[in-house]
């Protein structure tokens, strides 16, 4: 039986045993055919996430029309849209959204300068470039809360390395954590520091593709450095780098584990963002109901957002 | 133009401080007590274990292990084991997806992709309440099960990825030759599906151990893990800033060394498989 084929390649090793020898041609479908075997292969992935994210997600749904509290044991009432016309119409919420929509815009933006800056010099260097991109990328590979307690630590006002560097050329004591505006720019920085590197590998993936024979034409032409910049670097690379933006202003609406670990959400509310608000009302309030719309509202404005900047996308990519 | 060349030098030379210093201090101040910690001077110190003894070693007069070598045994089990199910599930999916032409593939595969990026603190408020009614509230088996389809997003557009370079033609042809279907995934694609596999299974474990909002939530005391027990660590009144870190540093040691494992596939495992090379 096993003299009739010819596939004992390598990838076959001899001493695997009875079980792979090969079937006769006739039974080779098997019990299974390919249908069950493609739905067979994807159903236990499939279970997994519908399981933990989308059921939760819909029975949040049904929280949320609810009166519905985790820890209080009380009467549940229905009281349909209730919930989510207090979250839309309270003031609290839309201040948190500020503070939200001013961390998405800072460090969205701060990251995409700085990290295109750093895949632009990269770029440009022939020696050690590999190496150096894997110290770079560092930051991304750590926990929030280990990136936390370095900046928390180095960020204090009283010992904190930051402020004693500042001392000793002359500026005072910078109050990083504990003044309202300071505190979410420190978040900023902190939020910077771990996730540049991610738009900066995206953006060196970019500029490394492209095409020499480009700069070559140009170079003929005697073009300026800013012309080749401006008029065949960016274009090719702006595609890629909307994406890299999409990926991080989505984290970067959701955030929430370095405001934890950094500033509590304070002082004050000043550096309280959407989803930090939402875990005080969920987990200090008990308000599981409230939580749940205000949750679900959330989820609704990422997807009606990236909808519109998938559209703008392929609007781009189709030039 | 050489002048230009030694700016851009320079200029890389500055990020690269900038990105290593806040590790390279919480190194230092793992090994200072806590004098010297307030003094927060750079070399001028005597250097001392006493930090990554007690991440280990209870402080308490009678002595023992500490809290956070529950915490460091958590993470290991449940990040091991949710690890492995994501990788032994996830796989498959993504051969199915890669190989077969299944309906609405497209969607599924869309679904796939936007539960990673659901808000955690909104998932984990009706998880919650799920896990707290089913006896899974603050038990490793409830962060198991939630850690692999955390990781299956990553697990399956990684391997899709990574199956997709495997021309399907491979498969018919050991077919042709009478081994079934998924003999010949086993027999000729799998073999060479092996480094992608280790690479995508090293960043799961990446991810999760780092993970930090869905375990604050959803363990108490027992199975709490790593992250959140730091965390906790933070919260007090006055923080013990050489515990925290040593027990930063010990934290960060595994993720760095596997890292290192992977630097190849590091871009592509961070950018979700958005950028390979």
């Amino acid at each position: 039986m096993a003299q009739t084929t010819s596939v004992a390649t390598s990838a076959e090793p001899s001493d695997e045993g009875p079980d792979f020898e090969p079937p006769p041609v006739a039974r080779r479908s098997g019990r299974l055919t390919d249908r069950w075997i493609a739905r067979l292969s994807v159903a236990p992935a499939m279970l997994f996430l519908v399981g933990l994210f989308l059921f939760p997600l819909l029975w949040a749904v049904v929280l949320s029309f609810s009166t519905y509290s985790a820890t209080r044991n009380q009467p549940i009432e229905w009281v349909w849209f209730g919930n989510y016309v207090d979250v839309l119409t309270s003031d609290q919420v839309w201040e948190r959204a500020i503070t939200t929509l001013i961390f998405v815009v800072a460090a969205v933006g701060l990251q995409t300068l700085v990290g295109f800056g750093i895949a632009w010099l990269l770029s440009r260097q022939q020696r050690g470039r590999g190496a150096l991109t894997v110290l770079l990328l560092l930051p991304m590979m750590l926990s929030p809360v280990v990136v936390g307690a370095f900046w928390k630590l180095m960020l204090d006002s009283q010992f904190g390395v930051v402020n004693r560097f500042l001392e000793a050329v002359g500026v005072g004591q910078v109050l990083w954590l504990t003044q309202p505006r300071l505190a979410l720019f420190s978040l900023v920085v902190v939020d910077s520091w771990q996730w540049t590197p991610f738009i900066m590998v995206i953006a060196l993936a970019g500029l490394t593709a492209v095409p020499d024979y480009l700069f070559e034409a140009a170079e003929i032409d005697r073009a300026s450095e800013w012309f080749k910049f401006r008029h065949i670097t960016l274009p090719l690379v702006w595609p890629l780098l909307l994406i890299a933006i999409m990926f991080r202003a989505i984290d970067a609406f959701r955030l929430f584990d370095i405001v934890y670990v950094v500033t509590g959400g304070g002082p004050g509310s000043s550096t309280e963002t959407l989803s930090y608000h939402l875990y005080k009302i969920a987990f200090q309030n008990s308000d599981t109901a409230v939580a749940s719309a205000y949750g679900i509202l959330m989820v609704i404005v990422v997807t009606i957002a990236t909808q519109f900047y998938v559209k703008y996308l392929t609007r781009v990519q189709a030039k | 133009m050489r002048p230009a060349r030694a700016l851009r030098g320079g200029l890389l030379l500055l990020a690269v401080v900038l990105m290593l210093f806040p590790a390279v201090w919480m190194l230092i101040t793992s090994l200072k007590d806590i004098q010297d910690v307030y003094a927060a001077t750079v070399f001028d110190f005597t250097p001392t274990l006493d930090n990554y003894r007690d991440v280990f070693v209870s402080t308490s007069a009678a002595g023992g292990a500490s809290d956070l070598v529950t915490n460091f045994s958590n993470s290991v089990i449940i990040t091991a084991l949710a690890t492995l199910l994501a990788t032994l599930i996830g796989v498959p999916a993504a051969w199915g997806f890669s190989r077969f032409d299944l309906k609405g593939a497209k969607d599924q595969l869309f679904f796939i992709l936007s539960t990673r990026f659901m808000p955690p603190v909104v998932v984990v408020i009706p998880l919650f309440v799920m896990y707290r009614w089913a006896g899974l509230y603050d038990t490793r088996t409830g962060l198991v099960l939630l850690y692999t389809a955390f990781n299956l997003p990553f697990t399956i557009w990684m391997m899709k990825g990574f199956v997709d370079e495997i021309p399907g033609e491979y498969e018919d042809a050991l077919m042709m030759d009478g081994y079934s279907r998924l003999q010949a995934f086993r027999q000729g694609s799998l073999p060479l599906l092996v480094p992608g596999i280790l690479a995508t299974a090293v960043f799961s474990m990446i991810f999760t151990w780092n993970e930090f909002t869905f375990a604050v939530f959803l363990t108490g005391s027992t199975a709490r893990t790593v992250p959140p027990a730091i965390a906790g660590l933070l919260g007090g009144q006055s923080t013990p800033w050489g515990l925290v870190a040593a027990a930063a540093m010990v934290f960060a040691l595994p993720v760095l060394a596997f890292g290192f494992l992977v630097r190849k596939h590091l871009v592509a495992g961070m950018t979700f498989g958005a950028v390979r090379r």
